[in-house]
């Protein structure tokens, strides 16, 4: 079984799989039943200013299900430690030593003045950890009071706040990107030029998540009034691997390490961050959901994946970066058609009335009188729709016409690539 | 109980009152909310939908699976009974897994269809449970229209007129309205009373009177209907039995399975319902499984349903023989009853083999065998009361002991229009008769627009 050892910012952990800053990290209790479960890393419950912070005692959290059941978004309102800084130093110096395999990253949410981060950083440092990640992430609460989110939409503010750690901390920073901004660029390289050593994403995003149907107020509420929460689970993976690989291959943020966060739930989900250009992963929903123990999949679905490909985790990182372009780089000349395989097909039709309705009318729904989905190569533009919605997997596939002519242009297939730059169609087009 | 009958072992108390509550207690218990929620996630939505198809009412199923999954119950249950009015009772007897199931795409992916008949049983049932309403009647028309039977076929009829705007009388020989509903169904299939809570919700529309114990033949005649009323549905079922025509048929212990389960539905207290310690069944089709297995529930200790023909050929859908057999019903193929022996009191029947000969015609093999029985029931199928019809009959085409209807239910008598088990080219279930009695209603509304 391939070896995953994890070597982040020369912080080592034996596997890539760290707790992210959260309810999960808030106490030695939590972190020692997730390093007991096997755990490579745990980011503590994010540190503040005495006296401590309160919570709410009505609803943090509230899911978004599927009619089984099953959590796909999830919502928080829940602040930073709400613990007395001391209480949390002692067990953070507690597990450092009896863990000292594993990673412990001290999150930290201050207020914008040197003073306070100069004074606090030595202090949390002392207790052994690992790494600081500084929370400009957290879009609820204190974001109102000047922190989290409110620093990490300001690029001029993450810069300031990351040098100003990187002056007072001596083990490597890490920033922890909020993705309620237009580009996730201009924060990553705010960190970067601050002297960061790596940034963290995503943190949540802003959310309610619907009404309640009888009261018609917000839901869920405290004593009748709500607030919008961070938004996070399976849902917002789709987010984060784009921001993740438009850092990694921005030619001016690249340089930067990126531990990978939103949505984990299984070891596929961290090869999607791994080869989009996280070099770590880190995991809260998941755990909220299932508890510790899904690290026993993460740990033996991704050992054995690099198995399969023959890599190591090293080269995994960042193996799916180079495939990642704009637009108008994609080859216009490269055509596929959706073929629908008659043995597996079911018949539910779906394929055909989301064509016909909302797409390119390319699927019957008869032929010769008879019940039956095929596809029209002259209509079919390729789109994915059928594939996507088909219920059997693998059922229908696309193909590439790699010769002959094109049956819905009429245009023969040419084995040049030609992008929308040089497109005769685009009134910007580059000269040849 | 007679002395025949005791020197035959039939008897009631062969269970207690717990055990016969439990084998009578629901075959199929409704689905709970999160159950429902996780079978409906199961529904494709299907273009064209395979199961629609397939349902004699056409009800649109990923329609109204759709709105389960949205937690819209009673949109859900009306887009199920504007179809079929009776789709409460449909959801519990009919026979999906040759229907709607049977269509259903998920068989192919996996070899479970959804399991609509429970998803249609969640959600109808609130809305029988409390008469919700969910239907108004259009303007009155001053129409009014006689419906020969208060069974699945007239009700669905008077349902569908009545919505339309037109008065009904409904004429049901029974003292209770629902027909096999309320008298033929398996006890198990609709308990507590399901039948009349349907009835009392379809009349509740409005303008529909029910008249029990009024019987065509006996208290009045289809040619009286056709000069008083606007229009005519007769929906009067099949009211006799086949007989085997074999000497001594009258005997003690030969008894017709309709009248016994008839019996057993509307008995206060099965435990005491006596039944055969030896039962033998003859037939092959829904009634028969149902008596053969409510006598097995009942406390009987030995049931034999002997069926002339194969597996293939027998009216039960291979769900109901399963369903006989893992309750201990011996079922026999190819064979069929030659003599029936007693002198008070049947006591064994004498069967023949049978096979199909080069013509594939059944013929008797020569080999034969005995079962001993206290109970022989007779279950091989229900006749047309031609009888009831009277002088009416000249005019009103019969053929094989059906009424012919084209279409849209028309006889060929002026003014009626027929429906369910009584017309030809049925199949005798609950859901065809419903649908029969809709598509006429709908076409006498045509008509009588028209006048």
């Amino acid at each position: 079984m391939a070896d995953l050892k994890s070597n982040f910012l020369g912080i080592t952990s034996p596997n890539p799989f760290w707790l992210a800053s959260a309810p999960p990290t808030d106490k030695a209790y939590n972190v020692n039943r997730a390093f007991e479960a096997g755990w490579g890393g745990a980011v503590w419950k994010t540190l503040g200013e005495d006296p401590p912070i309160v919570n709410v005692s009505g609803p943090r959290y509230s899911a978004m299900h599927s009619n089984e059941r099953r959590v796909i978004g999830f919502n928080n309102i829940e602040l930073i430690t709400d613990r007395p800084l001391a209480t949390n130093l002692d067990e953070m110096r507690q597990i450092k030593k009896d863990w000292p395999d594993r990673a412990l990253v001290a999150s930290v949410m201050l207020p914008m003045n040197e003073e306070t981060w100069a004074r606090y950083l030595p202090m949390i440092e002392e207790t052994g950890i690992d790494a600081f990640e500084l929370n400009f992430g957290c879009p609820h609460g204190m974001s109102e009071r000047g922190m989290g989110a409110a620093v990490g939409q300001v690029p001029e503010y993450i810069q300031m706040a990351s040098e100003w750690a990187k002056k007072a901390a001596s083990v490597p920073v890490i920033v922890k990107l909020t993705p309620n901004v237009a580009s996730i660029l201009p924060p990553a390289k705010a960190a970067l030029d601050g002297g960061a050593d790596a940034v963290s994403l995503i943190n949540t995003i802003n959310s309610i998540m619907r009404v309640d149907y009888d009261s018609l107020t917000m839901y869920p509420t405290t004593d009748g009034m709500g607030t919008h929460g961070g938004y996070c689970g399976e849902a917002v993976k789709p987010i984060a691997l784009n921001m993740v690989a438009e850092i990694a291959r921005t030619k001016e943020t690249r340089a930067i390490p990126i531990s990978g966060i939103g949505g984990i739930t299984d070891w596929r989900d961290a090869v999607d961050f791994l080869a989009l250009g996280a070099s770590n992963v880190q995991v809260c929903t998941a755990a909220m959901v299932y508890g510790f123990k899904i690290i026993d999949d993460l740990v033996d679905g991704l050992s054995r994946f690099l198995d399969d490909k023959q890599l190591t985790l090293d080269q995994l990182i960042g193996k799916a970066v180079p495939s990642v372009t704009d637009w108008q780089y994609l080859n216009l000349n490269y055509v596929e058609k959706a073929v629908i395989n008659q043995d597996l097909c079911i018949q539910c039709g779906r394929c055909h009335v989301v064509c016909e309705d909302t797409s390119h009318q390319a699927i019957t729904h008869t032929v010769n009188g008879e019940r039956h989905f095929e596809v029209i190569d002259a209509e079919c533009v390729g789109c994915n729709l059928c594939v996507s919605v088909c219920p059997v997997d693998g059922c229908i596939t696309m193909q590439q016409l790699t010769e002959g002519t094109d049956p819905r242009t009429g245009e023969p297939i040419s084995r040049i690539k030609a992008n929308w730059t040089a497109h005769p169609n685009n009134p910007m087009r580059k000269a040849d | 109980m007679s002395s025949a009958d005791q020197q035959a072992d039939i008897r009631g108390n062969r269970l207690d009152k717990d055990e016969i509550a439990k084998n009578f207690s629901d075959l199929h218990p409704p689905l709970s909310r999160s159950e429902a929620l996780i079978a409906a996630d199961r529904c494709y939505f299907c273009y064209d939908a395979p199961c629609t198809t397939a349902c004699p009412t056409g009800i649109d199923i990923p329609g109204f699976i759709q709105k389960i999954r949205s937690d819209n119950l009673r949109g859900s249950a009306h887009t199920i009974l504007s179809e079929n009015i009776m789709g409460g009772m449909c959801a519990r007897v009919c026979p999906t897994e040759v229907l709607c199931e049977e269509a259903c795409v998920r068989n192919t992916h996996e070899e479970k269809p959804v399991e609509i008949g429970l998803l249609q049983r969640y959600a109808t049932d609130p809305v029988f449970d409390q008469q919700v309403p969910l239907f108004s009647r259009a303007p009155e028309t001053g129409k009014k229209v006689a419906v020969v039977g208060g069974g699945p076929a007239g009700l669905s009829c008077a349902h569908r007129l009545a919505t339309l705007g037109h008065d009904v009388v409904v004429f049901n020989r029974d003292s209770k309205p629902g027909g096999l509903n309320e008298y033929g169904i398996a006890a198990y299939k609709a308990i507590d009373d399901f039948a009349q809570k349907e009835v009392e919700y379809i009349v509740s529309i409005g303008g529909i009177e029910l008249r029990n114990n009024t019987a065509l033949g006996r208290d009045f005649t289809l040619n009286e209907l056709r000069q008083s009323y606007d229009a005519v549905f007769v929906g009067i079922g099949l009211g006799s039995t086949n007989e085997l025509d074999l000497d001594r048929e009258s005997l003690a212990g030969v008894d017709s399975a309709i009248e016994y389960i008839a019996e057993l539905r509307q008995a206060d207290d099965l435990s005491r319902l006596p039944v055969g310690r030896r039962v033998v069944v003859i037939g092959g089709g829904m009634t028969a499984i149902d008596i053969a297995v409510q006598s097995k529930r009942l406390g009987a200790e030995v049931v034999d349903l002997v069926y002339r023909r194969g597996p293939e050929q027998m009216g039960a859908s291979q769900y109901e023989q399963n369903l006989a057999k893992t309750n201990g019903v011996t079922i026999h193929h190819w064979a069929q009853p030659v003599e029936i022996i007693g002198d008070d009191h049947v006591t064994t029947i004498r069967f023949e083999r049978t096979a199909l000969d080069g013509n594939g015609r059944l013929s008797s093999t020569g080999a034969q065998f005995e079962l001993t029985a206290d109970t022989v029931f007779k279950a091989i199928g229900q006749l047309l009361d031609i009888g009831v019809l009277g002088a009416d009959t000249i005019g009103l085409e019969i053929r094989n002991d059906r009424i012919v209807v084209n279409d849209v239910g028309r006889t060929t008598l002026r003014k009626v229009w027929a429906g369910g088990d009584c017309v030809s080219g049925g199949d005798d279930l609950t859901v065809t008769a419903v649908q029969q009695g809709k598509i006429a209603a709908i076409d006498i509304d045509r008509r009588l627009r028209q006048e």
